[in-house]
């Protein structure tokens, strides 16, 4: 091997650790460009945020990094240097020797990233073995004890042969950050690493992903959609959309006052912890690669918009002090139009002593030897919003399920309008089943792909009875203009929507039969920060409208003050923690409650950040 | 595994992991988890229940097997010794077959007797079908041994290799021949076979795979050539498209992506973090192609004259030789079954996942 990329630039180089320049990828059969113009550099020991929505690229960047476009891609020009090493120059085998060693990669989902036939020792011991980091196999242990205590895992033997699907999501995505760690490189790529982990582990391990690249001086690009996440994170933050950088800048500068107008937008979506503050999401959706508009690719979306701005894209410019945005409007400023949900919201406090229209009482539930749900009673009144917050595993949804007569409890009883109801779904009476509906987290599973949009909305209408065939799709129109979507949508099939789409089709189904109760469960968490917004915003207006009760499941702390009246929330199965949502969030009781906030990633007041320390202690211990 | 991907370099439906229905799944750092520690008398239990489960199989199968060939109305001497029979040779016949006791007392001697390796005699050759069958069996089963062992690491080997070389050349070739393969009958095959390799086009090996009495199969490889390629040719193709096909949803995974992203050699990347997660399914199809040699051997023992069980099964049907056609009929069954219980257990010698949820 002639090239050995790893002593490159050694000794006390001041200049940065990564410099991209202009990069580009594009789909390998034709059809455009994926990211383009793409330059950007990080400092050792600096941590880079890139944020975006989904099909913004910026997954795509990150794998360029390392010399790697996914199938259907292809890096086809811009530079990447690391030190003295041009990446996209290597060959193969050069670039196995760097992936790993000099550039290391942190994947969204462990649990998929990590293979499941081999022990996570093997699956560490590898990376040493692969790049020669250690001269003999006990070294290599010594090593592997190293990189578990540095990353806060057990370095026990009996741990270090578990199989990735014995251990949890925070625990793989630990395994997943000493891997890349391992090598001592100069550069880690984390791609959402914490998207789909409990606010608690995820402040463990933001915390674990600052503490290695400050100690070990690395440079990290970490990528989120959530700007919150990034804001108690990075230093700097450039943030994409349609595959260009439209805006990079210090980090609090740039959340504070944002330059572009997407930006600003996207900072207004991010739910924030002081309070009751109405969510804006932003209208329209973002153009697919191939799909995008001559221009800034923004302008369909952007109030601001000029003629100049259809025509032709706008050039990176100086906006502040190392502050650069893509908008030559950008300093026209002009606040974010709020809407009148905020009005909304103010007018919505649940008319107090009225009866509840559906109320749970003890109820327990749980599978064959584990009690999950350990006698839970809440009540929600007409045109209420109940927010139930809790980790995975706290019971929320079992609990959900158990009203909704999807997973019967053990004990206790559902009462609708003050009747109690049957156990089980199926032997309730129709119009039991109509006053209640449930949304499923998911979009992307929970619409049958094989039907139409007419066809999934209208079918709890032929299932309930009644009515004829022209007064169902009448009724499916009406819908679907309830929840913002198009009347074309009707003929298009699920895989045509995009995920906030879906989600809305999922609401329009649930809300066809005319319910009282709606029950959803995670509906955001799939979906992007501005999308989950816009869903939040939905749901706030359907309240006003049509006087739904909602019971909101959901793991975002920081949601649940744009949305819901009053706060219940879930550890081991239990309520310990209920009252309006102001009071709960701003003067929590229970300790959990306040480790709960003090670990949720958040943005201040200014849209200054608040860092994300990791709570001390656990979740309560259950109740013997 | 592998979710099916669309093909924008960003997924969609970013589903978080630990939101997606898992209620059981807390994430108290260091805490310890079960299934580690109970795997092992897991594996066992799973064993000694789908033992029992085969044996129940087993004697289902020998119900319907006895009730094919024996309880079935009708007077089984008669069919076997033809219309113009004695009354006196039919009586013997019949007590011979013990007929004459009741039905469920027949089965019960039978069941007793093979479980005793009592086997009975056989009607045409007036010896114990233990005696006949014994130099067939080892015919046989030398036959589907060799022709296994070159089927699955051949056909394995190909689907891999495909798969790797995904949309070139070589994939788009072979899965054109292994579909025609896949679509010949193996009498087709082995004629075929006969008439390329050992008559008029090019006489190189024999065309018929006769062994004397006493000759082991080993003796004479040459012999071994024509069946063996026809039963190759016959398994392999399934195989081969399975693994190619479990292959390529491996290749996408995440973990292969990563195992790529660490700089690990390719070789390291296909043999150890993606052969092992491809060959679970693939197991199951190699066992139903086995237990399918067990008993498409018949047509192949047949176009070559091989003695073995297969044509031993023929001349059995053809002669009426009730003990012998029960005890074929059962031993292939019981291929089929000891083959499909090695392969769920080969499946979960290769996924840990499922040993803790046994």
């Amino acid at each position: 091997m002639s090239a050995h990329p790893g002593h490159g630039g050694q000794g006390g180089h001041p200049g940065p650790a990564v410099i991209v320049t202009g990069l580009r990828v594009e789909m390998a059969h034709g059809g455009g460009d994926i990211v383009d113009e793409v330059s950007f550099s990080i400092a050792p020991g600096e941590v880079l945020g890139l944020a975006g929505e989904s099909g913004s690229g910026k997954t795509t960047v990150g794998l360029a990094l390392l010399g790697h476009a996914r199938r259907g891609a292809r890096v086809t020009g811009g530079s990447v240097r690391v030190g003295a090493i041009d990446v996209l120059s290597l060959t193969d085998r050069e670039l196995r020797e760097v992936r790993g060693r000099i550039i290391s990669y942190v994947p969204q989902d462990p649990a998929a990233a990590l293979n499941p036939a081999l022990r996570v020792g093997t699956q560490l011991r590898e990376v040493l073995r692969a790049h020669r980091a250690c001269a003999s196999a006990r070294e290599a242990s010594e090593r592997i004890v190293e990189m578990l205590r540095e990353v806060a895992l057990p370095a026990e033997p009996a741990f270090i042969r578990r199989y990735p699907h014995e251990l949890s999501g925070g625990q793989q995505q630990r395994i997943a950050l000493a891997m890349a760690f391992a090598c001592r490189p100069r550069l880690v790529v984390l791609d959402e690493p914490t998207t789909g982990l409990d606010v608690t582990t995820q402040a463990h391990v933001l915390a674990t992903v600052r503490k290695l690249a400050a100690s070990h001086q690395v440079a990290a690009l970490y990528i989120s959609h959530d700007l919150a996440v990034i804001a108690g994170l990075a230093q700097r933050l450039a943030v994409m959309y349609a595959g260009r950088i439209v805006e990079v800048g210090a980090a609090a500068e740039l959340l504070a006052a944002a330059a572009h107008p997407y930006t600003r937008r996207l900072v207004a979506a991010i739910p924030r912890l002081t309070g009751q503050e109405p969510l804006t999401g932003i209208p329209g959706r973002a153009p697919a690669p191939g799909d995008r508009p001559p221009g800034c690719a923004f302008a369909p979306r952007c109030e601001l918009a000029a003629a100049e701005c259809r025509t032709a894209m706008p050039a990176l410019a100086v906006v502040g002090a190392a502050h650069l945005a893509r908008c030559p409007r950008a300093a026209a400023g002009g606040a974010v139009t709020t809407g009148p949900a905020a009005s909304r919201m103010a007018g919505l406090a649940a008319p107090a002593g009225t009866a509840p229209v559906l109320s749970a009482e003890r109820i327990r539930a749980g599978y064959r030897d584990v009690t999950i749900v350990k006698g839970v009673s809440l009540a929600i009144a007409r045109g209420e919003c109940l927010a139930l917050v809790g980790e995975s595993g706290s019971g929320k949804t079992t609990f959900a399920r158990a009203i909704a007569g999807l997973h019967p409890p053990a004990s206790g009883r559902v009462l609708l309008d003050g009747q109690p109801l049957a156990a089980t779904a199926r032997r309730r009476p129709a119009e039991a089943r109509r006053r209640m509906q449930y949304v499923f987290q998911n979009p992307y599973g929970s619409l049958n792909p094989r039907r139409t949009v007419r066809q999934i909305v209208g079918q709890p209408l032929r299932v309930l009875g009644g009515g004829t065939r022209q007064a169902a799709d009448r009724r499916v129109a009406e819908v679907l203009e309830q929840v913002s979507l198009p009347p074309a949508i009707a003929r298009c099939y699920p895989d045509q929507l995009s995920g906030g789409e879906r989600q809305r089709v999922a609401i329009a189904r649930a809300l066809v039969s005319a319910p009282a109760v709606l029950i959803c469960d995670e509906v955001t968490s799939a979906l992007d920060v501005s999308v989950q917004a816009a869903i939040v915003e939905l749901l706030t207006r359907l309240r006003a409208d049509l006087g739904l009760a909602i019971l909101f499941i959901t793991h975002n702390l920081p949601l649940v003050g744009s949305i819901a009246d009053r706060v219940a929330v879930m550890a081991h199965g239990q309520v310990i923690e209920v009252g309006a949502t102001r009071t709960v969030l701003r003067h929590p009781s229970a300790p959990y409650t306040r480790q709960l906030i003090a670990s949720a990633p958040a943005l201040g007041p200014a849209g200054r950040a608040i860092p994300a320390w990791p709570g001390r202690g656990q979740p309560p211990a259950p109740a013997p | 595994m592998a979710s099916a991907r669309s093909g924008s370099p960003e997924r969609p439906g970013k589903v978080p992991a630990g939101t997606a229905g898992d209620e059981a799944r807390a994430d108290p750092p260091g805490a310890p988890r079960g299934p580690a520690r109970r795997a092992r008398g897991g594996v066992a239990r799973f064993l000694l229940r789908r033992a029992l489960m085969s044996a129940a199989v087993l004697a289902a199968v020998s119900a319907v097997v006895f009730a094919a060939t024996e309880a079935l109305p009708g007077d089984p001497a008669q069919a076997i010794l033809g219309r113009s029979a004695s009354p006196q040779a039919l009586a013997a016949l019949r007590r011979q077959l013990r007929l004459n006791r009741p039905v469920l007392q027949q089965y019960w001697d039978w069941i007793a007797g093979l479980l005793h390796g009592q086997l009975g005699m056989s009607l045409a050759a007036q010896e114990p079908v233990t005696r006949l069958l014994a130099d067939r069996l080892v015919n046989s089963g030398f036959l589907v041994l060799v022709a296994a062992a070159f089927s699955i690491p051949l056909s394995v080997a190909l689907g891999c290799y495909a798969a790797w070389r995904r949309d070139r050349a070589f994939d788009h070739g072979s899965s054109i021949v292994l579909l025609v393969l896949a679509g010949l009958p193996e009498f087709v095959v082995g004629v075929l076979a006969v008439v390329l390799l050992a008559t008029t086009v090019l006489h190189v090996l024999p065309a018929v795979s006769y062994l004397a009495p006493g000759q082991r199969p080993w003796s004479d490889p040459s012999a071994l050539a024509l069946p063996v390629a026809t039963l190759v040719i016959a398994v392999a193709p399934y195989v081969a498209r399975v693994m190619r096909a479990s292959m390529v949803e491996v290749m996408e995974s995440d973990y292969v992506e990563m195992a790529r992203l660490k700089g690990l050699p390719e070789r390291t990347v296909l043999l150890r973090h993606a052969l092992p997660n491809a060959l679970g399914p693939v197991f199951q199809v190699i066992a139903l192609n086995l237990a399918y040699l067990a008993g498409g051997i018949v047509v192949v023992e047949y176009v070559f004259a091989y003695p073995g069980v297969g044509s031993a099964l023929q001349a059995a049907v053809l002669a009426h030789d009730l003990p012998v056609v029960q005890v074929l009929a059962m031993l292939i069954a019981g291929v089929y079954v000891a083959a499909n219980l090695a392969a769920d257990v080969a499946t979960i010698l290769v996924t840990p996942r499922m040993r803790g949820q046994l």
